[in-house]
């Protein structure tokens, strides 16, 4: 399988264990990925806000790139405001008149968008495009006996969830117990991780952060699939603890890491080193499981 | 404004083409009823000066002062929860984007701060045509309040040492690498 990738601003820099750990794990179901050449910034949540058309342009400046490479009809994409950007603009240059006002813009970059190429997420294609046996066979050393509490996020299933539901997405479950890992599941798992209310608001931010990691926190480790929810629930245990009034310390790990460790993938395909909370526990967790 | 208070509709400044300008919601926000499900779902009603179920029915009402001048839409995170929630389909959360950019045009002053956030990522995508993380924490703590920036230093420290953040010198001269494109859009959008 071959797919095209667009990083996005996070995982090249702050998120740079996501993507170095999703390539190793593609590469280790035999996919073959091949980065978008000169991409540029999704506009995050912030284009919307300058213009509406901006908002638009700035995703469409990367579709239509991956619409020159030949054959691509999709493109995968690993942080969830990328996606929902990428998805939103897809979904607005369905009406002809807003397609042409796009391309007016896109003018200036010697760029045309035809509207042709699809936007999914590595969540999507994790979970659909190899099945739990695909992963189990690559397996060399199960999670047996750790338990991971996904972790969702919003703009991974909202709103543009074709492969999930909205409100109660599952599709983490299958891809941890193909690998051997034991799911808890708890009540914040498509809950908001407060995004730059960590910045800009932070006593409301660090009590949604505190929410997810207390419902997550029977567990051993959180898995996360978007770059912001990682730097909000990885980075802010500290505070968010004095906030909720106890204790809350529990390593965050990007569910390809979690992969990579059960394909006995090597650290420097992990970079587990980078977490502001130390992953130790979990490798100790699954050392003595399996001594 | 507290939501205690009474509005005199009759007095109040209103504007009833207000509604019709909120892309990419429009009329349909019209067709609100009301149910609050929007506030029941928002993590963040809470902290919220208007619920979002009042600041909806304060939009149906041309109540554009009142609303520009709530903060509730600074605490909107983008989850999405009362977009996809609405029983009345109405688009929502990214409604709240064109209200952040008409408090934003209005520069109103309460708002400032807030601004700021969105002014400094814009300009560094602008730049850059990438995110640089760093330059961005120094450029929005510089404009809206050095001293909060305190309560991150050791977040940042952190993320150095993790190999997080990799400080590079800001290029400040010649053409930025979006200019051309946030120019043609601002041109497509008459504002040039």
């Amino acid at each position: 399988m071959k797919y095209l990738f667009y990083p996005g601003c996070s995982m090249d820099a702050s998120a740079l264990e996501y993507k170095v750990s999703m390539l190793a794990a593609l590469e280790s179901l035999g996919a073959e990925v091949q980065e978008l050449d000169d991409w540029t910034c999704c506009g995050a949540s912030v284009a919307p806000v300058m213009s509406d058309l901006l908002g638009l342009v700035l995703p469409a400046r990367n579709l239509a790139l991956a619409e020159q490479m030949d054959g691509v009809q999709e493109m995968l994409v690993g942080c969830s405001a990328c996606y929902a950007n990428l998805r939103r603009t897809e979904e607005a240059a369905s009406d002809s008149a807003m397609l042409a006002k796009i391309n007016q813009a896109l003018e200036v970059e010697g760029l045309t968008y035809s509207h042709r190429v699809q936007a999914r997420h590595l969540l999507d294609v994790l979970a659909n495009d190899f099945s739990p046996e695909d992963i189990a066979a690559r397996v060399k050393r199960p999670l047996t006996g750790l338990t991971v509490a996904p972790y969702y996020g919003c703009q991974t299933v909202r709103p543009y969830s074709p492969y999930d539901d909205s409100q109660h997405p599952n599709s983490m479950v299958r891809i941890l117990e193909a690998l051997g890992a034991t799911v808890h599941n708890h009540l914040r798992e498509a809950s908001c991780c407060g995004t730059s209310l960590l910045t800009t608001k932070p006593e409301v931010g660090l009590a949604m952060v505190g929410e997810i990691l207390d419902a997550a926190s029977p567990a051993d480790c959180i898995a996360a699939v978007c770059p912001m929810c990682h730097m909000n629930l990885d980075s802010y245990q500290g505070k968010a603890s004095k906030v909720v009034g106890k204790p809350l310390k529990i390593p965050v790990l990007f569910l390809p890491q979690l992969m990579g460790l059960a394909f006995g993938l090597p650290d420097s395909a992990l970079l587990l080193k980078r977490h502001f909370v130390s992953a130790e526990p979990v490798l100790n967790q699954l050392s003595a499981v399996q001594s | 404004m507290a939501t205690s208070e009474v509005i005199n509709l009759t007095s109040a400044k209103r504007d009833p083409t207000f509604a019709d300008r909120l892309i990419p919601a429009k009329q349909t926000v019209r067709t609100c009823i009301q149910c609050g499900t929007c506030t029941a779902s928002c993590p963040a009603a809470a902290a919220m000066d208007l619920s979002p179920r009042e600041m909806w029915r304060m939009v149906q009402l041309g109540l554009v002062d009142e609303v520009l001048h709530s903060k509730t839409m600074w605490l909107c995170s983008v989850c999405y929860q009362c977009q996809v929630r609405c029983p009345r389909g109405i688009p929502l959360t990214e409604t709240i984007a064109k209200l952040k950019q008409l408090a934003r045009e209005e520069r109103i002053k309460e708002w400032r701060e807030s601004t700021t956030f969105y002014q400094a990522f814009s300009d560094v995508m602008r730049r850059y045509g990438r995110m640089r993380e760093l330059e961005f924490m120094i450029r929005y703590f510089m404009t809206s309040n050095p001293f909060s920036a305190l309560g991150f230093a050791g977040m940042g420290l952190t993320m150095f040492l993790r190999g997080k953040v990799h400080p590079e010198l800001p290029s400040l001269g010649g053409e930025g690498r979006l200019d051309r494109l946030f120019d043609r859009v601002a041109e497509l959008e008459g504002r040039k």
